[in-house]
């Protein structure tokens, strides 16, 4: 036997040594949250070293596709799994909610400096394509001392199916029945009216180059590439500059119609709250709630609580709204229930 | 002069028993040439299979859309993935209307540099402009998408529109309101992608045009411009149809650079200032997202008639230049 073998074989075996501990997690979905995702993973991993996560950013729909196929062992997802999605896969899954998103009214008036005030209903109607002109009465009625511009206002919407979607017409949904029956709320429906921009980036950059257009994008993407976005009013009839706070407040408010028992699933858009901003939304991991492997179970478990917790810290400075603390304890209690799970203090 | 003939190699008398050996060689009775043969086979039978399985597995996936709307996917204009009523018509024809574009624009500007730089362009200079139309070829079609959005539009929102519309503006083909992102934005950026391929290719086939054939007609006392007219380019016609075919190939298959201009609207309109949604980048915005196994199917069907309406347009500019390219040995060989 050779130095050369032996050295071979030392490698093999120095490879194997750790790989008998190690634990695999794959996960895949929703675009939003992978900014904070690929942070945790990698601060979890530097305390817990044997657990190997991994995160595809793919898209919430394919996060949903492989979760349910079984090709990774978490997903994704910004727009809740159906119904009938969950029924396929024998109601196998939980919804366990990670951090808040919310989705602001980006606009292009470079002559208007105040942020540009919209209701609900005009809202709905300008991405009806009801409300046409930039000032219409109904606008300038909520908007005074706001000179508005008389220009076409130019619908821009998502083209790629997308979580941001489907919270935008979720609350559209909510706020107006027209909308309902019409259009209703989905990661991709039929637009009435309007320019299709590929991604946040796609919306952003259509909304810029077109003078008169209104669209609709993330609001940390909206704070970062500083697009000037609309304030809306709430349910209790507040006007709400969205904020990390407010988004928050939103979750906060929503949990008055929640138990410790309610399915995650819950749609926090036109929230209560009194300082909720209304266009706000869970984002969710999907877990299953049996794992046939259970060490794979234990640490995946492991790893969300630490998210909840500890991982909320980072939640601010990466631009996401975190958890209300109070959704802590009922999060918790939910994991416990995935079967092979211990939850280490 | 002696005449070289096969196995008439000088050799001595004595090794006149390999030939028959030889001629079992050359008959492939060889082993190592049996072998060779079925190595080629193999890899070219690889590429039509290829086709054939492709093809099988968008029907396999299409099955439930082809079911649930039949033949009617292909003329309804419903997009709705809320209410699972899906059909093709608006992409078909902005696949079609955006290519088409594209040609009118594209084909008169490749030709024209084609015939400058094999006619009349100095030689100095011919070599340096094919290679920059060339480079054209070689720029990502997402940077084209991005020049498209930041440089193209405000271009055309400013100057061009306007222009257009004040000339025009009373045909159908320019009305309503133009917000940027619209056919017109697209047929040009594909426009643009498709100059160096129609160009390189046509350059080629005029290159291949023998210089009798200019001669000829300038012998007759044509100037220059009536011999190209008249001779060099009727000479190479199949050839310059298919180069035509190529670009649109190409244009029909585009995705990104599309779909960062065309406003992706699931809509038929006659204005080209009106938004627009090609086959190619609605299966590549939606894709991701098609949670429903309908939807996904659906995009499959949109797959699929891509797929034949590829073929299709290429069969046809098989048949178009077989027809002409009869009795111009030249033009088609330059192929």
């Amino acid at each position: 036997m050779n130095r050369m073998t032996t050295a071979v074989l030392a490698l093999v075996a120095g490879a194997a040594l750790p790989g008998a501990a190690q634990v695999r997690l794959n996960g895949a979905g929703a675009t939003f949250p992978n900014i904070i995702y690929q942070n945790w993973i990698l601060t979890y991993n530097q305390s817990h070293p044997d657990v190997k996560l991994n995160y595809q950013s793919i898209g919430s729909g394919g996060g949903i596709r492989q979760f349910s196929d079984g090709t990774v062992d978490f997903g994704g997802t910004d727009a809740p799994m159906s119904d009938s999605a969950i029924a396929a896969i024998s109601g196998n899954v939980l919804h366990i909610p990670t951090v808040l998103g919310a989705v602001v009214a980006a606009y292009n008036l470079p002559d208007v400096s105040q942020p540009v005030r919209f209701s609900p209903d005009v809202l709905a109607d300008i991405f009806l394509g009801k409300v046409t002109k930039w000032n219409d009465a109904r606008l300038s009625s909520i908007n005074p001392g706001v000179t508005l511009p008389n220009q076409d206002i130019i619908v821009v919407h998502r083209s790629d199916g997308s979580g941001t979607s489907f919270v935008w017409t979720d609350y559209l949904s909510k706020v107006s029945s027209e909308w309902q029956q019409k259009v209703g709320k989905g990661p991709s429906v039929n637009w009435p009216v309007g320019l299709g921009g590929r991604g946040n980036e796609g919306v952003t950059t259509t909304v810029r180059q077109t003078p008169g257009a209104i669209g609709y994008i993330e609001l940390g993407y909206a704070v970062v590439n500083k697009v000037p976005f609309g304030v809306v009013r709430n349910r209790s009839g507040n006007w709400i500059t969205p904020s990390l706070e407010s988004v928050t407040a939103a979750a906060a408010g929503a949990m008055k119609d929640m138990g410790p028992t309610t399915d995650f699933r819950v749609s926090i858009t036109d929230s209560p709250g009194a300082q909720a901003y209304p266009v706000s939304s869970f984002t969710w991991l999907l877990v299953h709630k049996t794992y046939s492997d259970a060490t794979k179970a234990r640490a995946l478990v492991q790893y969300i609580w630490w998210a909840e917790t500890e991982g909320q810290a980072k939640t601010t400075e990466l631009g996401y709204a975190p958890l209300p603390r109070e959704l802590r304890s009922w999060i918790q209690a939910r994991l416990k229930t995935i079967r092979g799970a211990v939850i280490s203090p | 002069m002696t005449v070289v003939q096969w196995g008439a190699v000088p050799a001595p008398r004595a090794e006149q028993p390999k030939v028959p050996s030889r001629w079992q060689a050359l008959r492939g009775a060889d082993r190592s040439d049996r072998i060779y043969k079925f190595a080629l086979t193999l890899l070219a039978l690889a590429l039509p299979v290829l086709i054939i399985v492709m093809l099988g597995v968008l029907l396999v996936n299409a099955l439930p859309a082809l079911r649930r709307f039949g033949p009617s996917f292909l003329w309804t204009s419903a997009w709705d993935p809320v209410a699972e009523i899906y059909g093709a018509a608006p992409m078909i024809f902005g696949t079609l209307a955006s290519s088409f574009l594209a040609l009118l624009i594209a084909v008169p500007l490749a030709l024209g540099v084609a015939i400058l730089l094999t006619e009349f362009a100095p030689r100095s200079v011919r070599q340096p402009i094919a290679f920059l139309v060339e480079l054209l070829a070689a720029i990502p079609s997402v940077v084209y998408g991005l020049w498209g959005i930041f440089v193209l539009i405000p271009f055309l929102r400013g100057y061009v529109v306007p222009a257009l519309k004040a000339v025009f503006g009373w045909t159908p083909f320019l009305q309503g309101v133009f917000y940027g992102n619209s056919l017109l934005a697209g047929g040009i950026i594909l426009a643009i992608m498709i100059v160096p391929y129609i160009a390189a290719v046509s350059r080629e086939v005029l290159l291949a045009v023998p210089a009798s054939q200019r001669e000829a007609a300038l012998a007759m006392g044509a100037t220059r411009w009536e011999a190209v007219c008249s001779a060099v380019l009727p000479y190479g016609r199949a050839g310059l149809i298919g180069a035509v075919i190529l670009g649109l190939g190409r244009a029909l298959g585009e995705t990104m650079a599309v779909t960062m201009v065309i406003g992706n609207r699931h809509d038929i309109g006659i204005s080209v200032l009106q938004p627009a949604y090609t086959m190619a980048a609605a299966i590549a915005n939606e894709f991701s997202e098609a949670t429903t196994s309908l939807y996904l199917s659906a995009l499959f069907e949109v797959g699929l008639v891509l797929f034949v309406l590829t073929v299709a347009v290429n069969a046809i500019a098989r048949i178009l230049i077989w027809r002409v390219a009869r009795g111009t040995p030249a033009g088609s060989s330059a192929l």
